[in-house]
């Protein structure tokens, strides 16, 4: 390792567009993003930035009093973005908020953080579904993208490349349109590691749902920082369970990028997706293993539950499909709160196709936007809840001090008709 | 006992405090509530201990891309690590101390480890940090030393 930080700083080679904007020649709001590219250009230890074609920024997300100042101070110093920049979630329902339990100074911040974005030039979509958007970047593109979901699925899933960005970095990039050439931008950073077999897990497990959140839970616990590689899927999974799988992984891991061989882009033998290295580890995975991450979602035992919440990642179209499909003629319990998460755009689509209808006299509500996980909108008095997402699941616990209960969407709508949870476990049973 | 190891700083700085250590990874968003300190992951080992004003040391950090975002509210109010101890360039920590210093003038150093250096770090040691990078590591034995 090299012991020298300043040592790094003259092997970057700087363009003349990056000289500029360091030199403050393009104005302070450029410069203090190109500064911050720099320096972290310089920790990373790499040659030169390359360009990016377009950003996704978590940087929206409200976290408090710094947030909010980084955001308006590049505001003030007229920074702009150059790319097309989509929006992730901000910490606040912007029209909806006051139906819950948001305290309205709390609300009052979070729409100051989401006018400086747009003062910025970023694209409204607020969603941490990126690439359920016309936004959606194409195979190959160099992109910087912040919210861990939408890195893994823009990497494994679409074949575009980006590094793992941290809040406020992404705005930095999207601002220059530079990057640290480094991580999963290059090509040989994107060869599996960790390499996962299915050994004997049935195809009639691997056509459920539950099946891609639990996997991605597991791949993420044991790959750490390394990209995994799975071998024996013998199903051709739909992208809400490719969604769900990505999610999962980038929770329990550090995961920005899977293969999985014969199904994602980059991976269509075994030999692509390793670059035609050896795996640095082999790891079976079994029936048992499932089984016992499927068990380590849940955190609550016995029958209560307070709320159901989907959409985390946000919910799409086919997803609603899927939804109102299961709802039709039903009506929820009234001690259980039926909650789904999504975006502006997509609840306009779910609206004209006669969903949001469904769910209404369902007496289930969406809320746009943003989600529970951002925004203190749920009652503390809500104890128990229900998701069929492993995201949820992993993070709702420590932020939102509930017990939580992972099963899968059908499993949530009958416990949300029967008032208390009901889950049909005969998939995880032996 | 006492002994000094040559840190790389990401971002350089002096600190003093005792060392909380896990080897398991950590995203803040979610694991780390900048109002108190506290970690909150319940499926970390270091759920329920404080780490403000600690040394903590990490292999690396884990998951969401708002970990940043919440190092950088709790430095702003008080409730952050005094330094972060990884392994290898974590470039998530490294970043929030960067922007503390763009927006407030103000750091908490970020330093990589080699992972021998790293191994032997105990919970509860002392660790003393210089501009420079170097650490003195203080084991508990000296800290509190045995009657002989």
């Amino acid at each position: 390792m090299d012991q020298s930080a300043t040592s790094k700083k003259d092997h970057l080679y700087l363009s003349d567009y990056d000289r500029e904007l360091l030199a403050g020649e393009r104005g302070p709001g450029p410069q203090m993003a190109m500064r911050i590219i720099v320096r972290m250009a310089e920790i990373l230890g790499v040659e030169r930035l390359i360009d990016i074609e377009a950003a996704h920024i978590d940087s929206s997300l409200y976290m408090g009093a710094a947030t909010l100042e980084f955001a308006e101070k590049l505001v003030d110093l007229g920074a702009k973005v150059s790319v097309p920049s989509t929006l992730n979630v901000s910490g606040v329902d912007e029209y909806g908020w006051m139906h819950w339990s948001v305290p309205p100074d709390w609300a009052e911040n979070a729409k100051r953080q989401m006018r400086a974005y747009q003062e910025m030039g970023c694209i409204p979509t607020w969603t941490c579904a990126p690439y359920q958007t016309e936004f959606k970047p194409k195979f190959g593109q160099q992109i910087a993208w912040g919210e861990s979901n939408a890195i893994v699925f823009a990497n494994s899933i679409i074949g575009a490349r980006t590094e793992r960005y941290p809040d406020l970095l992404d705005i930095c990039a999207a601002i220059t349109a530079r990057v640290p050439a480094a991580g999963l931008h290059l090509q040989e950073n994107r060869a599996g590691q960790v390499l996962l077999r299915l050994k004997e897990v049935p195809e009639r497990v691997q056509r459920h749902e539950s099946f891609y959140p639990v996997l991605g839970y597991l791949m993420g616990k044991v790959s750490g920082e390394k990209n995994p590689v799975v071998v024996g899927m013998e199903v051709e999974p739909e992208w809400d369970q490719l969604k769900a799988l990505g999610a999962a992984a980038a929770s329990s891991g550090t995961v920005g990028l899977f293969h999985l061989v014969g199904i994602t882009p980059e991976a269509p033998t075994l030999e692509d997706a390793l670059l035609g290295n050896e795996p640095e580890q082999e790891i079976d995975v079994t029936m048992d293993n499932l089984r016992e991450a499927w068990r380590e979602l849940s955190t609550a035992d016995g029958r209560e539950l307070d709320l159901v919440v989907l959409g985390c990642p946000h919910f799409s179209l086919a997803e609603f499909e899927r939804l109102v499909l299961l709802i039709d003629g039903k009506e929820k319990h009234k001690d259980v709160e039926f909650l789904v998460n999504s975006n502006r755009a997509m609840r306009a689509l779910a609206d004209e196709a006669g969903y949001l209808r469904s769910l209404e006299v369902f007496g289930g509500v969406v809320t746009v936007d943003t989600c529970p996980l951002a925004t203190p909108m749920l009652s503390p008095d809500i104890d128990v809840v229900m998701t069929n997402s492993a995201k949820f699941s992993y993070y709702a616990p420590g932020m939102l001090n509930e017990r939580v209960v992972f099963g899968a969407l059908e499993d949530c709508v009958l416990s949300a008709v029967e008032g208390r949870v009901v889950r049909d476990e005969s998939l995880w049973r032996t | 006992m006492a002994y000094v190891i040559q840190s790389r700083p990401l971002v350089a700085g002096c600190a003093e405090g005792e060392v909380l250590l896990s080897d398991k990874p950590l995203s803040f968003w979610g694991g780390y509530d900048s109002k108190t300190g506290e970690i909150i992951d319940r499926r970390h080992p270091l759920s329920g201990e404080f780490a403000a004003g600690k040394i903590l040391a990490l292999p690396f950090s884990r998951g969401s891309s708002t970990t940043t975002a919440v190092l950088l509210e709790s430095m702003r109010g008080g409730t952050a690590p005094a330094a972060i101890l990884t392994i290898g360039v974590d470039t998530f920590y490294a970043l929030a101390s960067i922007v503390a210093e763009e927006l407030f003038d103000e750091t908490i150093p970020i330093l990589s480890l080699s992972p021998a250096d790293f191994e032997r770090l105990k919970n509860g040691d002392m660790a003393k940090i210089s501009q420079s990078g170097e650490i003195t590591i203080s084991t508990q034995a000296e800290v509190q030393p045995v009657a002989r």
